[in-house]
């Protein structure tokens, strides 16, 4: 009975315990809260990917009413990895949080904090949920909102600054999303993603389709940072407490790529999108881009939170080229690689606000010596660069190896190499922490800094072991990736 | 014990060892002890897979997979099984070496010293057993990064630059060359199993074949083919105990051993011939042999001109392996264990000299031959062995190498060959002449060891361990026909 709502539970329960955070006005209660919370919401997502993986594609009609008049809440693999992921890692981040984020913010309002925490995962995860585009879009607004809160409640001022850009930013791409979807509504009539894929099929060549086309094809790709519409990413990340950067940065540009897929894959059709419109020609050339620009951009950080920034900007550059790809392997390499880099991506930073909690920085100059004082956060750092690199046995090299693949069955070996190469970058940025914290002996702040708490440290190494575990045997979340590969290929319409 | 077990053991055994060594790091004694017992173990373990090897029977252990469809896959066959038994059983004595030479040198941070050897073994040890390229790409990479600490042990400015340019080159090559060729061959061939034969023929035309060849050569930057050769003379900012294993040895021998490999069981000899694909690599090859001689005669500094000789013997095996006949393969195969005798002895001498007399200048080695008469001693064998002279097991690869370029029809290899050894000679034969008939230099100032003439040898350990090398330089001479024999299967 209960199993039968599990889609919607996913939402409610935190979208509910929201508000309710707000009455625990003791931080340590509200945080109890949203951590138990986070957990159950974790388990379901479990129990509703191995439902979707044993028993396919979970359809449920909000309030009984049938698609599609009512919405309708459609669950494949390729989402229930998503909301999987999202679960997981906003699990994983509230274990870290106390230390952290008490610490960094010594008169935060934790139960405000945590209730704008519950509603952005509630909105990220009704993101990956909705079969449709208007509910979708009202997720959107959910997230973005209480992810510019969570941003603006960072330890120094810049952080408003960050979080108005983001603001800025994110509503233009929000609105272009809602103009988008009100172009296709205009056209055919229905919000139902399998309706609208069915529907558009007449009137796909005409002059409004291809306006819905372009300003749903900007507006996502400002939310999930596709260069150069990149901006607002690295000041945002860069200046939010730790904790909030570790969840966005392993989620929130991972929901929009999926939304990405699902649009352009699902709606609109791997045929019209790729064969007909070209825009792979667009996307692969951006995305290199993207690897490139802002990889050496990275080199050049003397913020090690804003390093981490832009090496996402880049991450997301490998996402986008295996879109642009248009086969199987390729969406198999973006999905997996959604995955992949959000696991290791949250373990850096949750790594490097084990570092700031003690030295109060994370400018590369104050890190001298670190690795000799805390030898275990530093060990987890230099994983997670690795598998940023892309070294076999960890994640990154899971998925640069179905994205070359895939560039090579396309036969486009000028991607594949410069694939290959974009990665090297990451070698400069890594080794630049890896010198300062373990060529210098522990100086000034350094010397007298301590290895972090044990509750934030096993939040990391449960994150840097997973790096590693699904480095080692990727089977499982190759299959996942791979079985919603698939799907998207075939595309929403029958 | 099945020979399934062997193999993970001998895998597991180093590793097991790191945290334990980490453990007991404060007591010297303890932790040393901890290292050789787990190389002798390590050792012992290898060594049981031997019988079957030689029986024809290949040991097979798949685990699981890495990526669906490829799996973590070992298989010793018979290079494998002879790369195996040299890393594995060199580790042994450099161990004893490296006990004397860290405490002789005072060096700091012992124990993650090491800790990282261990963990370096294993990697190499993985290197022989794949099964499969991802298997050894895999091991490959890991043993880059696991000696990248030993290499930057020192944690001076120069250590770090040298740790840059090792890092640098050996993983750019491999991600950029080495992985693209593993991918392409996947993509070509659909599978990665190392397959006697090849597993290319038909499903590569031939231009490309060339280019497949050329990112696998380069690729493997291990081998230390020109132009990628430069990471290893910079590696011997590290304590010698490791230029001696890992840049003589296990890391090097790992990267021709990988090219040794892929001409064989990926490309298959025969194809190679077939095609000529591998011509220019010849000469690739032939040249990193005379150039990297010319350029060892400049270097005043031991370690230097140990290490430019190093690429120049390393470009032996890639010419065995290029010019693709069944003599010159096994000839390239026996030269990894024949090469790693003399030249892990050589590197021996250069660090118990280091230990002993503080100098490293080959100027400054004058007459040292009446403070460490034993060293020059070995010094000379081992020098015998490199230039291939009998009774040294060196002249045996090189009388293979010189018999498969005559097979070949590549006869300007045979004198390749020739000048090279007249050139090793050159370059390496001065430094004992000097040492026994040279007077020693007069000393500039009165150093506390330099000054007398009396025996100054380097500790115990370090002496004996060099002797022990020494020893297998000639003992080799005369085993030569087991290792033939043992390799004789991979050229059919």
């Amino acid at each position: 009975m209960l199993l039968e709502h599990l889609p919607i539970l996913q939402i409610v329960v935190p979208l509910m315990a929201a508000p309710l955070c707000i009455l625990l006005r003791r931080r340590e209660r509200s945080w109890a809260f949203a951590l138990v919370l986070s957990w159950v919401v974790f388990a379901m997502s479990v129990v509703m990917l191995q439902r979707v993986l044993t028993e396919g594609t979970i359809i449920y009609s909000l309030g009984g009413w049938p698609a599609p008049w009512g919405i309708e809440y459609r669950v494949d693999a390729v989402n229930a990895f998503v909301v999987f992921l999202v679960s997981l890692i906003g699990a994983i981040v509230l274990l870290y949080a106390p230390r952290s984020i008490f610490a960094e913010l010594p008169d935060l309002r934790a139960n405000l904090f945590f209730t704008a925490y519950l509603l952005c995962l509630t909105g990220m995860l009704g993101m990956a949920m909705t079969g449709d585009v208007f509910n979708l879009f009202v997720f959107l607004e959910i997230s973005s909102l209480s992810s510019y809160t969570l941003i603006a409640m960072g330890t120094d001022r810049r952080a408003l600054m960050a979080s108005y850009q983001y603001l800025v930013m994110g509503t233009v791409g929000a609105t272009f999303y809602v103009i988008g979807v009100g172009l296709l509504y205009m056209m055919t009539g229905t919000l139902n993603m399998v309706d609208l894929a069915v529907r558009l099929q007449p009137v796909l060549m005409t002059n409004t389709v291809l306006a819905a086309f372009a300003f749903l094809a900007v507006g996502i790709g400002m939310k999930l940072a596709l260069f150069p519409l990149h901006l607002w990413l690295p000041n945002a990340y860069a200046h939010a407490p730790s904790m909030v950067t570790a969840f966005l940065a392993a989620t929130a540009t991972k929901v929009s790529v999926y939304v990405f897929v699902r649009f352009f894959y699902g709606i609109f059709g791997a045929g019209y999108t790729f064969d007909q419109l070209g825009l792979d020609r667009f996307l692969v050339p951006l995305g290199l881009a993207g690897i490139f620009v802002a990889s050496l951009v990275a080199v050049f950080q003397s913020n090690v939170k804003r390093m981490l920034a832009y090496s996402s900007i880049a991450q997301v550059g490998y996402m986008m080229v295996g879109v642009g790809l248009v086969s199987v392997t390729g969406l198999t390499a973006t999905l997996v690689h959604l995955f992949n880099h959000a696991v290791m991506k949250s373990a850096l930073f949750l790594a490097i606000g084990c570092v700031v909690l003690r030295l109060g920085s994370c400018e590369l100059e104050d890190l001298r010596g670190i690795g000799k004082r805390m030898p275990v956060t530093m060990a987890a750092f230099v994983a997670g660069g690795l598998s940023l690199i892309g070294v076999p046995l960890t994640v990154g090299f899971i998925s640069k190896w179905y994205l070359v693949l895939a560039a090579l069955e396309r036969g486009w070996w000028p991607v594949a190499v410069l694939i290959l190469f974009g990665s090297l970058i990451a070698v400069a940025y890594v080794w630049r922490v890896v010198e300062i914290a373990y060529f210098h002996e522990p100086t000034g702040k350094t010397a007298q800094a301590t290895e972090a708490p044990l509750s934030m440290l096993i939040p990391v190494w449960i994150l840097t072991g997973a790096t590693f575990t699904f480095g080692i045997n990727s089977t499982f979340t190759v299959d996942i990736a791979r079985r919603g590969a698939e799907i998207l290929m075939a595309g929403l319409a029958p | 014990m099945t020979p399934q077990i062997a193999i993970v053991l001998s895998l597991l055994l180093p590793v097991v060892a790191c945290p334990i060594i980490a453990l007991v790091g404060t007591r010297p004694n303890v932790r040393d002890t901890v290292s050789f017992i787990a190389g002798l173990l390590t050792f012992g373990t290898v060594l049981t897979l031997l019988p079957y090897v030689q029986s024809g029977v290949y040991p097979e252990l798949s685990l699981f997979d890495v990526l669906p469809g490829v799996s973590l896959a070992f298989k010793v066959e018979p290079l494998g099984m002879l790369f195996g038994l040299v890393a594995s059983g060199l580790w042994i004595v450099t161990g004893l070496y490296g006990v004397g030479y860290m405490r002789g040198h005072h060096e700091v941070d012992q124990t993650r010293f090491f800790f990282f050897f261990a963990f370096a073994i294993t990697a190499a040890l993985g290197v022989a057993f794949a099964g499969n390229l991802l298997t050894l790409f895999i091991f490959y990479e890991v043993l880059t990064l696991s000696t990248y600490p030993l290499v930057t042990h020192a944690r001076t400015p120069e250590a770090l630059r040298g740790g840059r340019i090792y890092l640098g080159i050996l993983l750019s090559t491999s991600v950029a060359f080495l992985l693209l060729a593993v991918l392409w061959t996947y993509f070509a061939a659909g599978t990665l199993d190392f397959t006697p034969g090849g597993i290319l023929a038909g499903k590569v035309d031939t231009p490309a074949l060339y280019v497949l060849l050329g990112l696998f050569a380069f690729g493997t930057g291990k081998a230390a083919l020109m132009p990628f050769h430069r990471w290893l003379p910079a590696a011997m900012v590290a304590p010698t105990p490791v230029s001696a294993l890992l840049h003589a040895v296990a890391v090097v021998k790992a990267g021709v051993f990988t090219v040794l490999k892929v001409l064989i069981y990926i490309f298959g000899i025969d194809l190679l011939h077939d095609t000529g694909a591998s011509v220019w690599l010849m000469y690739v090859a032939g040249g990193t042999v005379l150039i990297a001689s010319l350029v060892a005669m400049t270097k005043d500094n031991l370690k230097a001109r140990l290490a430019y000789s190093t690429v120049s013997q390393l470009a032996y095996i890639v010419l065995g392996a290029a010019l693709a006949t069944p003599l010159a393969v096994i000839g390239g195969g026996m030269h990894i264990v024949m090469h790693a005798f003399g030249k892990i002895t050589l590197f021996f001498c250069a660090g118990a000299i280091n230990v002993a007399l503080h100098k490293t200048e080959i100027s400054d080695m004058r007459g040292i031959g009446r403070q460490m008469p034993l060293t020059m001693f070995a010094f000379i064998i081992g020098a015998l062995s490199v230039i291939g002279v009998p009774p040294m097991g060196g002249s045996w690869s090189k009388w293979y190498l010189a018999l498969g370029a005559v097979d070949s029809g590549q006869l300007v290899f045979v004198g390749v060959l020739m000048v090279s050894s007249l050139l090793n000679i050159a370059y390496l034969m001065p430094i004992p002449i000097r040492a026994f008939f040279s007077k020693p230099a007069p000393s500039r100032q009165d150093h506390h060891d330099g000054a007398h003439d009396g025996l100054t040898e380097a500790p115990l350990l370090m002496v004996g361990a060099l002797l022990l090398t020494a020893l297998g330089c000639l003992v080799l001479f005369f085993c030569a026909g087991p290792v033939y024999r043992l390799l004789e299967p991979i050229a059919r």
